[in-house]
């Protein structure tokens, strides 16, 4: 499923992130590759962003970047 | 005996992700020996500071990669590859590292060690990282990486003089050499590429995976579409292997990071940390957004209402010493010429009008400063993200545009929190269509002279309204204007909203005093010198030609009434009546006055006569002096008070009585309606400008934010008068 599409609680591990342009290549290099474990903590009032947990620390993204990350619950 | 061979000053990088200290850091080995300046052409700034004899550090914008996509990144990668004009390239890079979020610091620590440069790291906060169960190794992490690892606390200073010690020692050390390798056929394109651009392997890797960032940029204009079809024919071969060239660099790092990592460092399990508990509350839907917003009106007040009695002070105190300088230059020979008038009402008003904005400075950047340090920050921007993408812009100009109702100037200068320096510069320019506190004075002249006193519906006053509406019309303007030049002018991919939301911690003291004391240096050193220019130059408009015979005119009416015989209350009275009435002649033939004269037909299709031209014409350097020209214009003196009743009643009637030469009343509705929403959306403030050229380093921004409010404050107070007179 799409990182987009989790609700809080919801994660899994990283099976593709959509590398193309600097969107992409940001959150590769934040830690969202393959293999990763990431979990979805909170969504923001409006119902966008969202926060996530990777690697350790809290990454806040907006669910339209969310769209390129699939994960494996 | 002069020693002919110099020493040359070696010069030490320090780079990192945000929110790692590194601005700390910087201060600590620095102290306050800093300079501030500006990377030529773009609006990045640039930080050097004396670390010690000969010894230099440069401090480059924060950044989670080398990959250059914004300005900021675009400098850092720039100054570390020797490529930045005007910049040597440094002898070491320090690289400050977040000990509590080790691997993903640690990869822009392996993208450094590829520069071919010494690399230290500043193993930072590892008191954070204790509190959060891990403990790093610095020996071991030190062996896995080549480099050598210096633990510190930062914030509390220590471990400060082992950095140094390990700077000073290092500085004539082997460039740091990468221990990982890049898989196939990655590691085939770069090396390809390698020999193919003539290029340096960290070059040909940046320009590879970073389409469209500043290395390709460069290498293209520098040799030509060659390069541009060698990198696109190296990712194209790339992408059918499988994979972007973005996936194989992040994996091959990652992979490598997290086993030379490992071993060195041990994790013990605790509780929901700080951070976790106060987020459950801070970034909650209901109650963080409660948070957000009492802490929001808490900024409000403080730059509104609390910078007011400070503000009044500066404005009491230039007062008294304009009358000192006045009573200076009484019974000497220059007493009430040209000389006093320069110094009372151009240099020392001048003058004033820079220092009056620092108390909303100084408490904007007092609150910024304590929210950026502690954390806050960036949970803000992740709450209001959403309120600002309809505009094209992101959750990191809601501080700036919130703080721009009480003044334009420090919310300009906050929007250097924006990394991205499209947004940062879409955010500058609409700021000043925020309604700020020096609009109020003309809503309330306006509204309460010529706006009807009735209750709509029987609850809201009408003239409440109006005002209302004034602060609405500056936000969907400015709404608007940013969502225009975010497709036109301004028009570029959208930046991502990827962010790390730090943990919470102590707001350091030190670095909250530095960036108050930035923040006020840059505008009384920078703005401030062009806005007393302005100052000068206006007043000189408002001052000349001084016409000799109006004057003998006026001298003859006072000895004449010096004469007659009258009690003394009535002669005093009379003669201050006269005073007013000199001024206004004077102030009615000066240019300012000419040039009104000259524009009447300009301003006649907004409804407004000469008079109001002028008044408007003289508010550009600030538009809050409004009211006091008019008082001037109508002869009845510079000093009304708004908002009291008895100073504001003879302007208003002189107004109200106010005739065209056909006899027609000069202001109505739609006349006071037209001048209200003029100066709701014209650039009417010549600090504002000055800041502007200031914060974006060049006076084509200032000159176009300018240009393009008061060509939009014409227009639509044209159509206000206009569509008005129709139905009002």
């Amino acid at each position: 499923m799409l990182l987009s599409e989790c609700q809080p609680g919801q994660g899994g591990v990283v099976t593709r992130t959509a590398g193309d342009g600097p969107i992409g290549q940001r959150l590769l290099e934040m830690g969202l590759i393959e293999g990763a474990r990431i979990q979805v903590i909170r969504v923001a009032p409006l119902g966008d962003p969202i926060e996530i947990k990777v690697g350790g620390y809290a990454l806040s993204l907006r669910r339209s970047e969310a769209a390129g990350v699939e994960i494996q619950p | 005996m002069s020693s002919t061979t110099q020493a040359r000053v070696r010069r030490v990088a320090l780079i990192g992700n945000p929110n790692t200290g590194k601005t700390t850091l910087f201060n600590a080995l620095t102290g306050l020996s800093q300079r501030v300046g500006n990377y030529p052409g773009v609006t990045v700034e640039k930080k050097v500071g004396r670390m010690s004899e000969g010894v230099e550090v440069l401090d480059l914008p924060g950044t989670y990669s080398l990959a250059a996509h914004s300005p900021d990144e675009m400098v850092a990668v720039r100054v570390l590859l020797g490529e930045q004009d005007g910049e040597p390239r440094p002898d070491l890079v320090v690289v400050i590292v977040d000990a509590s979020n080790l691997e993903r610091n640690l990869y822009l620590v392996t993208q450094v060690m590829e520069v071919g440069r010494p690399v230290v790291v500043a193993l930072n906060m590892t008191d954070m990282a204790a509190k959060a169960g891990m403990s790093v190794d610095p020996a071991g992490l030190s062996r896995s990486l080549g480099i050598p690892v210096v633990p510190l606390v930062a914030a509390r200073g220590e471990g400060i003089e082992d950095l140094r010690a390990a700077i000073q020692s290092h500085l004539d050390a082997a460039p740091a050499q990468p221990a990982w390798t890049f898989p196939e056929p990655f590691a085939r394109e770069v090396e390809g590429l390698e020999r193919e651009l003539g290029q340096e392997r960290c070059m040909a890797l940046r320009a590879l995976v970073d389409a469209g960032g500043t290395v390709e940029l460069d290498l293209v204009a520098s040799r030509g579409e060659k390069a541009r079809q060698a990198l696109s024919e190296a990712r194209e071969r790339l992408r059918v292997s499988g994979k972007v060239p973005a996936a194989y660099e992040a994996q091959a790092r990652y992979g490598w990071i997290a086993q030379a990592v490992a071993p060195h460092v041990s994790r013990r399990a605790v509780g929901a940390s700080l951070t976790d508990r106060l987020d459950r509350v801070l970034t909650h839907r209901l109650a963080g957004s409660l948070v957000f917003l009492a802490l929001m009106t808490a900024v409000f007040m403080l730059i509104f209402e609390w910078a007011g009695p400070v503000m009044d002070w500066i404005d009491g105190g230039f007062g008294t010493l304009g009358e000192a300088v006045s009573g200076a230059f009484a019974d000497t020979r220059w007493a009430g010429g040209a000389l006093e008038s320069l110094l009372v009402d151009g240099i020392v008003a001048g003058v004033g009008g820079v220092l009056i904005f620092l108390p909303q400075i100084v408490f904007l950047f007092l609150f910024i400063a304590l929210l950026e340090d502690c954390g806050y920050m960036a949970r803000a921007a992740f709450l209001m993200d959403r309120v600002l993408r309809f505009c094209g812009l992101s959750g990191h100009s809601f501080i700036p545009l919130m703080s721009s109702f009480a003044c334009a100037i420090p919310g300009v200068m906050s929007a250097r929190t924006i990394s991205n320096s499209r947004d940062r510069l879409v955010t500058i320019l609409v700021a000043p269509l925020m309604s700020c506190s020096a609009r109020i004075p003309v809503y309330a002249l306006m509204a309460v002279a010529f706006v009807p006193d009735l209750r709509v519906g029987g609850v809201l006053s009408l003239q409440g309204l109006v005002f209302t509406g004034m602060y609405f019309l500056g936000i969907v303007t400015a709404i608007g204007a940013a969502f225009l030049f975010k497709h036109t002018i301004l028009k570029g991919p959208t930046p991502p909203f990827v962010m790390e939301l730090p943990p919470y911690q102590r707001p350091r003291l030190r670095n909250i005093g530095l960036r108050v004391w930035d923040a006020v240096r840059a505008f009384v050193i920078r703005a401030g010198t062009i806005i007393l220019a302005i100052s000068v130059v206006i007043w000189a408009l408002s001052y000349y030609p001084r016409g000799e015979d109006l004057r003998e005119q006026f001298q003859a009416e006072r000895e004449a009434l010096e004469a007659r015989e009258l009690s003394e209350d009535d002669r005093t009275a009379e003669l201050e009546a006269l005073d007013r009435r000199e001024r206004g002649a004077l102030a009615r033939q000066s240019w300012f006055g000419r040039i009104g004269h000259a524009l009447e037909p300009a301003f006649k299709p907004l409804g407004w006569d000469w008079r109001i031209g002028m008044a408007a014409l003289a508010s550009f350097p600030a538009r809050e002096v409004i009211v006091a020209t008019l008082g001037i214009i109508y002869d009845v003196g510079d000093d009304v008070d708004v908002d009291d009743e008895e100073s504001r009643k003879p302007l208003i009637e002189r107004m109200q009585a106010s005739e065209w030469p056909d006899g027609k009343r000069v202001f109505n509705l739609p006349v006071a309606l037209s001048i209200m929403v003029f100066f709701a959306l014209c650039c009417q403030c010549g600090a504002t400008v000055a800041t502007i050229k200031r914060e974006t380093n060049s006076w084509k921004w200032a000159g176009f934010t300018f240009f393009y409010m008061t060509a939009l404050a014409y227009l639509a107070s044209f159509v206000t008068y206009q569509v008005g007179r129709l139905w009002l």
